[in-house]
């Protein structure tokens, strides 16, 4: 274990950390900047379709949980009417594979990763939570008619800089500032 | 004659007492020296941040304030308002006593730091003695925290202190003895004025030594093993938080502004430049050596405490001692000769030493039979 | 007349910066020298194989994710193709093609992680960790592009993938493939030559051949003995017969060997993805799979090359939806049973990088 190299190793090292030192940042100021998701995202919510659901609970089969509960009775029309569709969101893993399970497109993933609540019982979501609206938008896993739609996602080995870093500007950055700072 | 002595004969000039313009000039000293530590103490903490941040190729903290420089305020305040919590088997008194005796001598080396031209709060004659004795109290100080907090982490970190900080005063006082042999004085207002050309390039084997010395003396990268965050997990600071952490914490910082202070004295040249005032030049360089030791912290991983030792005793203090007869011989036969064929010889010792060192010996041992 | 000492046991507990997960070792320390570890496992114990018992073969995909949550396909692989082998399913080439990339792809992000922190536990404050993540940041980007998540995947399914892959996949990822020899040079040249590095990690924490061998280690740990066994040339699985590449062997089995080899096995990596992107074909993803699969009564043990060491799956079915038993072989686990003869008589700092360079992940361990 001599010291073999004479410190040319070391200074080979700092060598390179210097020269990292004029290499633009790879992170960003989240939450004023936020990166465009991937357009198959399995975000953190479900997103249930009422017109298309048919009540034949193939999704609550296919959970791996069994997070998915399902009461309907029998309508006039030769078909099941959905009484109480409940997700428990807390246990869900958002492994999808009821939204691939589902035969008639009526469920979909989500697209918002910033889904936190303050009790646990609200993570439980009842029929009318569930369905579309703006804060509750499909992400394309399974839908390839949705997925055309979503705009493309902001990769790292795409971004501008040569060297890999993201743009950033300096004093915008300092001024922008976020809730409660 | 100092700028403080200067205040006080005008003092007396104006007919004050004597006791009264004693008092009177050395309590403005001691407020100005105060205010530029803890002001300079807090800039550090943000420049390493941020500093470190783009090393590594990310931003530093930058929410608090434009471009982040409320940020070690706001940390002061967290740790102020943190419970003081001590354990229940520690020993009391000197739990407590630890942060002081480690943060106390800090702040005595400033005493005789040459800022400017003249301004120095007091111009010993025996200074850089004086910084040498103040700063080996701080082991103490480390040792008695990793003692009194009972836990078997924080004796691992006092055991590897009192190896560390023993070892290396050898090698950081013969390479101050070797400025001091060229520069002809004790004092530290004599050594800057008497660098015509800085000593880095005069005596860069010293120059290597001591700033090594240093930076094992501060506890910071590669020579971190006293709070190796990945092995004892914050070492001898693991029960202290609290105010009692602000004041290592704060130490840390110190030190390091400190012996900055120091090496800028001694090695490059103090306060010495061409068209800035001088306090302007004295602060530049600070912050460049202080860069160096982030960069240094920010790509090194660190020794292990045999190697470490290995390093001290086996490496830096027989190439101290060569060092130092080799200035004592250029002092003592070539006098008068022309500067620049010093530098020419110390740089060729230097290099003969390094590549003859760096082959014979081992650093560190081996395995132990069990 | 001689010193009276004794030694002591110091806790390395479950809560530690640098255990990778929760793992506790008791060691006896004499000083700083180790004389005896204990390690004490279970702390992250779920249940898996017991949960696989009642779940069909299609839900314990998700489970197997959180195996070893680092390379989450890897362990999807091994699974899907021991229920294959049970089955008697054969699958379309593309299928086959795109199991490689994403496999190839997982190595590299996996052994990124395992040298980066490898050189935090060697102090080396977090730089090494960034740059390497910068890379690795690439590849999860490719990987929610292509399945919707960053780090349990559940892409592969029995039959083949669950989806094809977008069409902004393959030029992303042969800009990738193109870009990282230089990036791995850069790490070569920060770490490889580094002093610091070779004086602690070079002759440290020896295995021998002959002890390797005979606890059963695998993967990198195995081959920086000195022995020459990869299963994905020993026992070839899937297509890695069609490929061009080769098995990187250390000579003495110390921490820096095991380091070395990681760094080599990511270069091979990229060969192997560039071959397998040119000769991609096109076709279906998925085979024709019923939706519960009932395989005939038997038993199947499918393994893999997976980056941590030989990962297997092994399967008794009693034609029901469910199978009977289902036990997972963690290489980590058979690893970790060298630890004590590795470190005995080095001092605790060599305990905690040996044990790092033995890349451990507790949900493998655990399960």
């Amino acid at each position: 274990m001599k010291f073999e190299r004479y410190g040319i190793g070391i200074a080979k090292g700092m060598a390179l950390t210097f020269k990292h030192l004029f290499r633009s940042p790879i992170t960003v100021q989240y939450p004023e900047q936020k990166l465009i998701v991937s357009r198959r995202i399995r975000g953190n919510e479900l997103v249930w379709f009422l017109d298309r659901c048919t009540g034949c609970a193939t999704c609550a089969k296919a959970c791996p949980q069994g997070n998915i509960e399902i009461v309907t009775h029998v309508g006039t029309e030769n078909n099941y009417v959905v009484d109480k569709f409940e997700v428990d969101c807390g246990r869900c893993m958002f492994c999808g594979l009821c939204v691939e399970a589902c035969p008639y497109n009526a469920l979909a993933m989500g697209r918002s990763y910033e889904r936190s609540q303050y009790r646990r019982s609200d993570f439980v979501l009842s029929k009318e939570q569930l369905q579309l609206s703006d804060i509750r938008q499909p992400s394309g896993y399974a839908r390839p008619l949705v997925e055309a739609k979503l705009p493309r996602q902001s990769l790292l080995i795409n971004s501008k800089q040569k060297d890999g870093g993201q743009k950033l500007s300096w004093l915008g950055l300092s001024k922008k500032r976020g809730r409660g700072v | 004659m100092t700028l403080l002595e200067s205040f006080r004969l005008f003092l007396l000039n104006m007919n004050w007492p004597d006791w009264a313009a004693y008092l009177v000039a050395g309590l403005v000293g001691i407020i100005i020296v105060l205010a530029f530590v803890v002001v300079l103490v807090i800039v550090f903490i943000w420049v390493e941040r941020r500093l470190l941040g783009r090393f590594q190729i990310r931003l530093g903290p930058n929410r608090l304030g434009p471009e982040g420089i409320f940020q070690p305020l706001a940390t002061a305040a967290k740790i102020l308002m943190k419970e003081d919590i001590v354990p229940a088997k520690a020993d009391k008194i000197i739990h407590w006593l630890a942060p002081v005796i480690v943060f106390v001598p800090v702040l005595l080396i400033f005493a005789v730091v040459p800022i400017g031209q003249g301004a120095i709060l007091s111009d010993l004659n025996v200074g850089i003695v004086y910084v040498v004795a103040v700063s080996a109290v701080s082991a103490v100080g480390i040792y008695a925290a990793g003692w009194a907090s009972n836990n078997k982490y924080a004796m691992i970190a006092a055991f590897r202190t009192v190896a560390q900080m023993v070892s290396y005063e050898l090698p950081v006082v013969l390479a101050i003895i070797g400025v001091v042999l060229m520069a002809g004085s004790l004092s530290m207002t004599q050594i800057v004025e008497s660098q015509t050309i800085p000593y880095i390039i005069l005596q860069p084997l010293g120059f290597v030594i001591f700033f090594l010395g240093t930076i094992a003396e501060m506890n910071r990268s590669p020579f971190d093993l006293l709070e190796a965050d990945s092995e004892i997990v914050a070492g001898y600071h693991i029960e202290y938080s609290g105010m009692k952490f602000a004041m290592f914490y704060l130490g840390e910082y110190g030190h390091a502004l400190a012996y900055a202070c120091i090496v800028t004295t001694l090695f490059l040249s103090g306060w010495q430049g061409p068209w800035l005032p001088p306090i302007l030049w004295f602060i530049i360089k600070v912050f460049l050596v202080f860069g160096t030791i982030v960069w240094m912290r920010a790509t090194l991983p660190r020794l292990r405490v045999d190697q470490l030792m290995g390093f001290a005793w086996k490496g830096l203090l027989p190439m101290a001692i060569i060092n130092l007869f080799i200035i004592a011989a250029e002092v003592l036969w070539l006098p008068q000769i022309n500067l620049w064929i010093l530098v020419a010889i110390n740089i060729a010792a230097a290099g003969v030493l390094i590549l003859l060192w760096s082959r014979l010996f081992t650093l560190g041992g081996g395995r132990v039979e069990v | 007349m001689a010193l009276q000492t004794e030694p002591f046991i110091l806790n390395v507990g479950p809560q530690h910066p640098s255990t990778h997960g929760v793992f506790r070792m008791k060691v006896t320390l004499d000083g700083e020298v180790v004389l005896d570890v204990e390690p004490v496992i279970g702390y992250l114990h779920r249940g898996i194989e017991k949960m696989g018992e009642n779940r069909t073969y299609t839900q314990i995909i998700p489970l197997t994710d959180r195996l070893d949550y680092l390379a989450s396909l890897t362990n999807n692989l091994a699974y899907v193709l021991a229920v294959e082998k049970l089955a008697g399913i054969k699958i379309p080439e593309r299928a086959e093609y795109l199991r490689i990339i994403m496999a190839e792809s997982m190595r590299i992000s996996s052994h990124l992680m395992a040298v980066g922190f490898f050189l935090n536990d060697l102090g080396a404050m977090m730089t090494p960790v960034l740059y390497m993540w910068r890379e690795r940041e690439k590849l999860l980007d490719l990987f929610e592009m292509v399945c919707g998540q960053r780090l349990t995947y559940n892409y592969m399914r029995i039959g083949g993938m669950s989806h094809d892959i977008p069409e902004e996949f393959l030029p992303a990822l042969k800009k990738f493939v193109a870009e990282m020899p230089k990036f791995l040079d850069e790490y070569d040249q920060l770490i490889a030559k580094n002093e610091i590095v070779l004086v602690r990690t070079k002759g440290v924490g020896i295995l021998p051949k002959e002890t390797a061998i005979d606890i059963g280690a695998s993967g990198p740990v195995l081959r920086a003995s000195g022995v020459k066994w990869d299963t994905r040339k020993a026992d070839p699985y899937s297509i890695y017969d069609r490929f061009d590449f080769e098995i990187p062997v250390g000579t003495t089995g110390d921490n820096y060997d095991r380091y070395w080899v990681r760094m080599q096995e990511m270069r091979q990596s990229v060969r192997i993805l560039e071959q397998a992107i040119a000769q991609l074909p096109t076709g279906v993803v998925q085979a024709d799979v019923p939706q519960l699969l009932r395989p005939p009564v038997g038993e199947a043990y499918g393994h893999i090359e997976a980056p941590k060491g030989e990962l297997g799956f092994y399967l008794v079915s009693d034609n029901s939806i469910a199978p009977y038993r289902f036990h997972i072989h963690p290489p980590t686990l058979i690893n970790l049973t060298a630890l004590k003869d590795m470190v005995v008589g080095w001092k605790i700092a060599d305990l905690i990088v040996t044990f790092g360079s033995i890349d451990v992940v507790l949900g493998e361990i655990d399960r």
